[in-house]
């Protein structure tokens, strides 16, 4: 079976995140970048296949040379080859729209990313992808088992889980707890370097926003902190001041 | 020209999250001087028209075919594309959840239109149309101009809260029957918490944390929830370690909330925590080390022990019910 992991490659969760130039780039000096961590799940699932269902994975990221060290990672922890799609991932439209016409192209059983990017939170790519394709997309993918082409999977809904029985093709937006998060060894990161590693061309495709700036949140105005023998004030404060009780 | 909006139920009600939508879309609806429709799919109790017109709902279009109940993913997209065709719809509009925003990204491939999703606040419509969208995790906001003549916005909790528009809301019975061609998975069950009020429908968010010890020391929680009619959250240790489960997790990787108020007890308030909460208008933090960082941001604190401060609370709020 073929498998492809699409990731995105994002500040680290600890990041200070600031913009320059009138607040319409993120100042991305001295930021850790990371696989997205919904991403390290899918990669993770995705090697737990290989030895399974005998998979062959290819890990793909839609971005510029910045992103090759995540990529590289990836084939550390177990993808077998690395496309990058050289271009700026503009948009939502425009990052789905390169991954589908890359799926096009090739016949895969199992595309698998994060729920959600970490820095734009769009949590959509799966499903534009599999709504152009005709694929099938489900996200949050909290399990997965696969059985020659039928699928059961558990999904996150809101207060708890829905079991779902389908079939390959299948897109699944990735997150805890698919796969225990698999770290790089040390003969991964050797073998990584002798990887098929893929630099190819953006395929012509449209955007359909445009960013126009950034905003940082408004700052808290300080902490009220109560006596703890006074819980009572606390509560008059979140009636009568905060107006929230 | 005119507005739809997808309304999911709980049961057979239309849940607050979705009211929220009607009022965004109502509020949208004087700038652009449309109409709102909603959509509403299954069994529904006849209260729930009225209720959406005072929201702003100027049509109610109750697709009862109860199939739908059970129904996936596609097949909401699909009917709701129909529509938007039928109806003329130009925007589309949706509270965020794990059922609306994949049915509106496919609806976006299928009307050929812009999305946004996470989206915190009315579009602007000054010289483009823009939406402010909430990202990294909370910690920061993109202003994103739409730029295909049809558009799809799926809003986050509190972008602008229940605001009353007295409409009709006139039911309309569609007679359109579910599409069993459309089916592409079956959902075979589901496991849900019942009777609770659901995290991201809450006006008020208690989470607790290690600082609670174990699992056994929850049911203060609990009460202080009852109480306050409030859903209960935890931190990402606490679910890693199976002490509540997964879909009470709060924080980056887990549920983000934006409550008008989050109450956050024996958390210390971890980056990845906070960016889970950082929409919430108010934020209480009950810890008993002054160093925890985070009393760095939230509106009022305790330092003290939780399992003293917690029942007082408990109590003073039950003397001036």
């Amino acid at each position: 079976m073929k498998i492809l992991v699409c990731i995105t490659h994002v500040p680290d969760t600890t990041s200070k995140i600031a913009f320059i130039d009138d607040n319409t780039k993120f100042e991305s000096t001295n930021v850790q970048y990371i696989i997205g961590p919904y991403e390290d799940y899918a990669i993770s699932k995705a090697v737990d296949l290989k030895s399974s269902n005998n998979a062959h994975v290819t890990v793909l990221n839609v971005g510029r040379s910045e992103s090759d060290p995540s990529l590289r990672r990836a084939l550390a922890i177990g993808a077998d080859d690395a496309i990058r799609i050289d271009a700026d991932p503009i948009d939502t439209f425009f990052v789905a729209s390169q991954i589908a016409s890359h799926i096009k192209g090739v016949t895969y059983d199992l595309i698998l990313m994060g729920r959600e990017s970490i820095d734009f939170n769009g949590g959509i790519v799966h499903s534009l992808v599999g709504q152009m394709l005709g694929i099938s997309a489900f996200s949050p993918v909290m399990q997965l088992e696969i059985n020659d082409s039928k699928v059961k999977m558990t999904r996150e809904i809101e207060g708890g889980k829905e079991y779902l029985e389908t079939n390959l093709p299948l897109i699944a937006g990735c997150q805890e707890p698919i796969a225990e998060w698999k770290i790089p060894n040390m003969r991964g990161i050797m073998t990584a370097r002798t990887k098929p590693f893929e630099v190819v061309e953006a395929y012509e495709s449209e955007t359909r926003s445009s960013n126009k700036n950034f905003e940082l949140p408004k700052e808290k105005g300080g902490i009220q902190l109560v006596d703890p023998d006074e819980v009572e004030k606390l509560h008059e404060l979140l009636k009568n001041e905060a107006k929230v009780i | 020209m005119s507005i739809i909006v997808f309304l999911e139920k709980e049961g057979s009600i239309i849940r607050n999250t979705s009211l929220e939508a009607i009022s965004y879309a109502s509020e949208l609806s004087k700038k652009v001087n449309t109409k709102v429709v909603c959509v509403v799919f299954g069994e529904l109790e006849s209260s729930q028209g009225a209720k959406a017109g005072f929201y702003g709902c100027d049509k109610l279009i109750h697709v009862n075919d109860q199939a739908f109940d059970q129904a996936v993913i596609n097949v909401y997209a699909h009917a709701l594309n129909d529509i938007m065709d039928s109806e003329s719809g130009d925007i589309f509009i949706t509270a965020q959840s794990a059922l609306a925003d994949p049915i509106a990204a496919k609806i976006a491939v299928l009307q050929n239109a812009s999305i946004a999703t996470n989206v915190s606040e009315l579009p602007d419509l000054d010289n483009e149309f823009s939406v402010k969208r909430s990202i990294y995790s909370g910690k920061a906001f993109e202003n994103l101009i739409l730029t295909s003549p049809k558009k799809i916005i799926s809003i986050k909790r509190n972008a602008i809260g229940l605001i009353e528009n007295q409409k009709s809301g006139l039911i309309e019975i569609s007679d359109l029957k579910l599409n069993p061609d459309l089916i592409d998975a079956e959902i075979t069950d589901t496991d849900r918490t019942t009777g609770m009020i659901l995290l991201p429908e809450a006006d008020i968010v208690i989470s607790a944390g290690r600082g609670l010890k174990g699992p056994e020391n929850w049911s203060m929680v609990e009460e202080l929830a009852e109480v306050l009619g409030a859903a209960i959250g935890c931190s990402k240790p606490v679910s890693d370690v199976g002490w509540r489960p997964h879909h009470e997790h709060v924080g980056q990787t887990g549920i983000k909330v934006a409550p008008n108020l989050y109450i956050a007890i024996g958390i210390s308030g971890a980056i990845q925590h906070l960016a889970g909460v950082s929409s919430s208008k108010v934020i209480v933090v009950i810890n008993n080390d002054p160093e925890a960082p985070f009393f760095k941001n939230a509106d009022y604190g305790i330092v003290g022990d939780a399992f003293e401060v917690v029942p007082k609370l408990i109590e003073v709020i039950r003397q001036n019910k």
